[in-house]
């Protein structure tokens, strides 16, 4: 019997949405981590009760939670839980700090601030959570300031792959909104050694020997915000997206622009075409049919919102430029909320399901490909990410 | 014995329910009674004083026998009263922790 599992992201915990094949009738659990911000769980591809989640606050920093059982139970990662004298259970919470040591590491730098000064690299949260495709007890974290991690024992230590941030234009990049976050990262299915990754504001970024060396792939974009407006980093990357069969061609939702990549990223090219706005922050694609993807166009500036208070995704079945409104289902006055980065997932059901996650706490389900859409609820926190799991 | 109160993600995060009482060796000094807290509670580590400076973090306080501690030396002496067990070192959220 086929599923789907849901997990959500939001400003105040962690919820987990499930259903049958179906995705008619909807279990809802939590909120788990009741009070912090989520800002991204996510599970393993090989093990898919294994997930993992950031939980994080102002207040008291980073936490990362481990599930072996799917979201039933979690535990703070440390090594196997032990037993102090009088029964509490103890674990470690988990440690990111940057790498500067002479073998390993490079040198903490600065990096620009808003106003074009110079700023302290400063570590302040864990933003994305991408667990390897062989091993469940391996993942990678994209981080704020950027930087990224990466456990292979479960999520007990934390390591940096220092050459991504020692790539030695670390002084030209610049936080976005949001601050200086490294959001995306994806893993190429057929080269373990190929890793894209993407920054606010910095731009992407592609390792080709496992994460040791990285180069900036970002020739194409163009950005009115930074001096240079075609320079090799300081672009705002919203996000990257791939499809999992054809890993070289990517897509792209940039601060404006919507772009495409035929060469792994090398060069890009815009694909905006007919959308109403260019602006946004979420971009995937199809299960089953590369060439299909979808966007979220936003308004913007610093406004954020759906155009005309108009919630529509926006579908291209020909790989960008000639896009279609879906609208069937979704608010269509009055609506003024936001889909962040990483509140679009896509299940890989027959019926392709497509699902985003709102600020204003809903989450909404296509399960016939974007043709139609319904809330699975309507009345979360304002939801900050939006993963799915196709359980067979 | 020394009291801790923690704020109430801290207890959640940590499974305890109430105050936390600790041994701890030595003088009775901020530091010390952090150090014993993570010892005992590993998982709190780097929520309440930064993993590698060990600076408090900016939105958490301190206070004891109704006085802000927040700003004293981690290595000044806590009052007596606390000390003795008498009264609770309390961990508290800034702005009642959002």
């Amino acid at each position: 019997m086929s599923g789907v599992r849901v997990l959500v992201g939001t400003r105040k915990g962690a919820f987990i949405l499930t259903a049958d094949g179906k995705r008619e009738r909807w279990n809802v659990s939590g909120p788990h981590f009741a009070g912090w911000e989520i800002y991204h769980l996510k599970g393993s591809p090989v093990d898919p009760n294994r997930l993992y989640a950031s939980q994080t606050s102002g207040w008291f920093g980073q936490i990362i939670q481990r599930s072996c059982d799917g979201g039933k139970t979690w535990e703070t990662p440390g090594g196997g839980m032990t037993k102090t004298p009088d029964g509490m259970p103890a674990g470690e919470s988990n440690k990111f700090v940057y790498d500067t040591s002479p073998d390993s590491g490079r040198p903490l730098t600065t990096h620009q601030w808003y106003d074009g000064t110079q700023h302290p690299w400063e570590f302040k949260r864990v933003w994305h959570l991408e667990p390897s495709l062989t091993d469940p007890d391996a993942a990678f974290a994209g981080v704020e300031d950027a930087g990224l991690f990466r456990t292979s024992d479960g999520g007990k230590t934390w390591l940096e792959l220092a050459g991504l941030r020692g790539h030695g234009t670390g002084p030209k990049w610049q936080p976005g909104a949001g601050g200086m976050c490294l959001h995306t990262i994806l893993l190429d299915p057929s080269d373990p050694k190929r890793i894209y990754i993407a920054i606010s504001a910095a731009g992407a970024f592609r390792t080709d020997d496992g994460g040791k060396t990285w180069k900036p792939i970002n020739r194409g974009l163009h950005s009115q915000y930074i001096p240079d407006p075609d320079a090799e980093v300081g672009h705002c990357v919203h996000r990257i997206a791939l499809h999992r069969s054809r890993p070289k061609v990517l897509f792209m939702q940039k601060h404006w622009d919507v772009m495409r990549s035929d060469d792994a990223g090398d060069s890009w090219r815009e694909v905006s075409g007919n959308l109403p706005t260019d602006f946004g922050f979420v971009i995937d694609v199809h299960a089953h049919e590369p060439e299909t993807i979808y966007v979220v166009p936003i308004k913007s500036d610093s406004e954020h919102y759906p155009p005309e208070g108009k919630l529509r995704v926006y579908r291209s079945r020909t790989g960008g430029n000639e896009w279609e409104a879906l609208t069937k289902g979704l608010p269509q006055r009055d609506c003024y909320v936001n889909v962040l980065r990483d509140a679009m997932a896509i299940d890989s059901l027959d019926t392709c399901g497509v699902y985003f996650g709102t600020t204003g706490g809903q989450v909404y389900l296509s399960a016939d490909a974007g043709d139609s859409w319904t809330p699975i609820v309507r009345d979360l926190p304002a939801v900050l990410s939006v993963e799915v799991q196709t359980l067979r | 014995m020394i009291r801790v109160v923690l704020p109430p993600h801290l207890r959640t995060l940590a499974h305890v329910k109430g105050e936390v009482t600790l041994d701890v060796p030595g003088q009775i000094t901020r530091g010390a009674v952090l150090d014993a807290l993570e010892a005992r509670y590993p998982m709190l580590r780097g929520t309440i004083r930064d993993h590698v400076s060990e600076q408090r973090r900016p939105f958490l306080r301190f206070f004891a026998c109704e006085r802000d501690l927040t700003h004293e030396p981690p290595d000044a002496p806590l009052p007596d009263a606390v000390a003795s067990g008498a009264e609770p070192f309390l961990v508290i959220g800034a702005i009642a922790g959002g």
